[in-house]
């Protein structure tokens, strides 16, 4: 047995400490009264009122928002037929190099992504705006969909998208009536996921961005280097919680409903 | 029995409703289905008996159209199945997996299949309580496949793939995890069933009983081919191989080598300084040819002394006894070493006439009980 000790308490705080703590301070100093970031006068919400007059903010605020669940929604349409294919339809020319490419740009550097797809949009004459963001993000985000659907589909009982065949199913009805109620955890997290990496983007988004809109990471980026205001902490704290919303549900619905549905389905597919 | 006997595989101008030929099915360069050729004919309950891995399931999931021949042709109703998809085949198979829908109640998973026929409210609601009745699922309706028995989730894969009364019903194992009772019944359920709707099944079994009680015939199996197709009691009866005989039920093998004697009789020469066996067949052997007796130990005798002008007799020693209740079988040891089985009804009560261990015992039959095989 696994026993706690100080060494053990110890290591975890510090690690806790060194991912947690400046995020901390982030959300501390966004109650700053003081309009200098670095002294603390005493606790306030103004900076969150007036994020909320700004304009700009709010803008980039909506456009990240729009981006996040349009792209995220292609994301998870495009992601899950790609996994579904990859997984399901057992040998065809190519495969691996399908299941290798859908899986590259998890790897490539974002600077990469951003780049090429930047190059395309110029090359094919697309003019840059919340609609090349879009394309962007979901480009990038499917892949995370694909692979969290596919390690969901090599577990799941193939049988089943058979009986249903048999029962006078089409194949898209099997896949819409059985395999994606089933699978639907699974689908559910690897859009949330998408969503996730959408608002936090930064660098792809900075390439496919144009005048007409600019995302919230782009917009404080752009805004920090003119100097930290707390208005910023304050927007920053709530894309924290956002996020760890986002995050934190994700992970809940694919681990319980995942695991209870499988457990269903080991249930029903084995004889006592 | 005066009603005509159910055999139209006898008959020549019968057109057989699923016809295998010539089938081969490879999985990479492992050979499943080994050049079969198969009719089975319209209203039949046609048993597929053979060891685990010979090949059973991948018949039928070629038939529910699942996989595809790798060579030769699968027809129904005179059809070429080879692009029909399986959601287009008047099929229906029920999963030795069952393949219940998990998220779905039993309900749902009998309806699945009605509702795909786009059968009216409360004509498919009455078809689900039927079956869920038939089925003794009732109770269950509302649950969910993990939260009832596997006894209980089978019977959902037989409702399911009962409910769209199919032209033919694949069963792939259809009663194992049922006990004893309950499965004889729904034996007798799936025979009334067919009665009724003049449905073709198509069954895997292990349990050769089963297949003995439901099956109009039976094929027995081996590495992707058939070894014999006959009814039941011929497959009992008359096997054509050392095979079969011992896969159907148990039997005792004498070999030895073939003397033929006259036009269908032949001795069996199976033991040096001993009496051969005779016996009758219509197979041809060749004198000196390795021949074998197959013998069910039901139709051996057992007596204290030589029978008068038994045609086979034997003496040896009871190494074993099994008290089967209404039967006893004796392991008896012939000359050679050979244990031979031999069964007999106890009709008597009277334990101390019955024999016992070490006993010297005459073991006997008669020219027809054994069957001569070759091979
Ligand atoms: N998809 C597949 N790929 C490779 N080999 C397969 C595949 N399906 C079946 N086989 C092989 O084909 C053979 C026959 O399989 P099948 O499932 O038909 O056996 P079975 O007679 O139904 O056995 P059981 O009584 O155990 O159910 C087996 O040796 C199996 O390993
Ligand atoms: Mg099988």
């Amino acid at each position: 047995m696994r026993r706690f000790t100080w060494f053990n308490a110890t290591a975890l705080t510090l690690g806790f400490a060194f991912l947690y703590l400046p995020m901390l301070i982030l959300v501390i100093y966004s109650f700053n009264a003081s309009k200098l970031v670095t002294v603390w006068a005493g606790f306030s919400t103004k900076w969150y009122g007036e994020l909320i007059n700004n304009d700009a903010f709010l803008d980039a605020a909506w456009v990240t928002v729009q981006v996040g669940v349009v792209s995220s929604t292609f994301a998870t349409v495009l992601g899950t037929m790609a996994a579904y294919v990859l997984v399901r339809v057992g040998r065809f020319p190519g495969r691996t190099l399908f299941s290798g490419m859908i899986y590259a740009p998890l790897v490539m550097p974002e600077v990469i992504t951003g780049l090429s797809l930047l190059l395309l949009f110029i090359g094919i004459g697309l003019d840059r705006g919340i609609f090349t963001i879009i394309l962007a993000h979901t480009t990038f985000s499917m892949c995370y969909v694909s692979v969290v659907v596919s390690s969901r589909l090599v577990s799941f009982d193939k049988s089943l998208e058979e009986a249903a065949l048999d029962l006078g199913c089409s194949p898209f009805t099997a896949f819409r009536l059985v395999t994606l109620p089933i699978i639907a955890p699974a689908v559910i997290s690897g859009w949330l996921l998408a969503f996730t990496l959408s608002l936090d983007d930064l660098v792809i988004a900075s390439f496919t961005a144009g005048p007409s809109a600019t995302t919230l990471p782009i917009k404080i980026f752009s805004a920090v280097r003119l100097g930290v205001s707390p208005e910023i902490n304050a927007l920053s704290t709530i894309m924290i919680g956002i996020v760890a919303v986002g995050v934190i549900t994700a992970s809940i619905v694919s681990k319980r409903a995942a695991v209870k549905q499988q457990q269903d389905e080991q249930a029903a597919a084995r004889a006592t | 029995m005066a009603q005509t006997v159910f055999a139209p595989w006898e008959d020549p101008n019968e057109k057989p409703l699923i016809q295998f030929k010539n089938v081969t099915k490879r999985f990479g360069d492992f050979t499943a289905i080994d050049n079969l050729s198969q009719d089975i004919y319209t209203r039949e309950f046609f048993a597929l008996l053979g060891p685990s891995g010979c090949g059973k399931t991948t018949m039928m999931r070629m038939l529910a159209g699942f996989e595809n021949p790798t060579e030769g042709q699968i027809l129904i109703a005179g059809q070429d199945m080879a692009h029909v998809p399986p959601n287009e085949r008047a099929v229906n198979m029920m999963f030795q997996s069952y393949a219940l829908f998990p998220h779905l109640s039993v309900w749902e998973n009998i309806a699945f299949g009605l509702k795909r026929m786009k059968m009216p409210t409360d004509q498919l609601t009455n078809r689900v309580e039927e079956m869920l009745r038939l089925t003794r699922l009732t109770k269950f309706a509302k649950r969910k496949p993990h939260q009832i028995s596997g006894g209980q989730r089978q019977r959902v894969a037989l409702a399911r793939s009962l409910a769209r009364a199919p032209k033919l019903l694949l069963l792939d194992e259809p009663l194992g995890a049922l006990d004893k009772k309950l499965r004889e019944e729904t034996q007798f359920e799936l025979m009334d069933i067919q009665e009724k709707t003049g449905t073709t099944f198509v069954i895997v079994t292990h349990d050769q009983e089963e297949a003995m009680t439901v099956a109009s015939r039976v094929a027995v199996m081996d590495e992707g081919r058939i070894m014999q197709v006959a009814t039941p009691a011929k497959i009992y009866e008359e096997p054509n191989s050392v095979y079969v005989a011992d896969f159907i039920g148990d039997v005792n093998i004498i070999q030895g080598k073939a003397q033929k004697t006259s036009a269908d009789g032949y001795d069996i020469h199976w033991a040096d300084g001993h009496e051969p066996f005779h016996a009758k067949t219509s197979l041809g052997l060749a004198d000196g040819q390795t021949g074998f007796i197959a013998i069910r130990p039901e139709k051996i005798t057992v007596s204290a002394d030589k029978p008068e002008g038994a045609m086979n007799a034997v003496k040896g020693q009871i190494v074993d006894i099994a008290y089967l209740g209404n039967m006893s079988t004796y392991h008896v040891k012939i000359p050679g070493g050979l244990v031979i089985k031999a069964q007999a009804a106890n009709t008597r009560r009277l334990s101390r006439r019955a024999f016992t261990w070490e006993d010297e015992v005459w073991l006997s039959w008669t020219l027809t009980a054994g069957s001569v095989l070759s091979e």
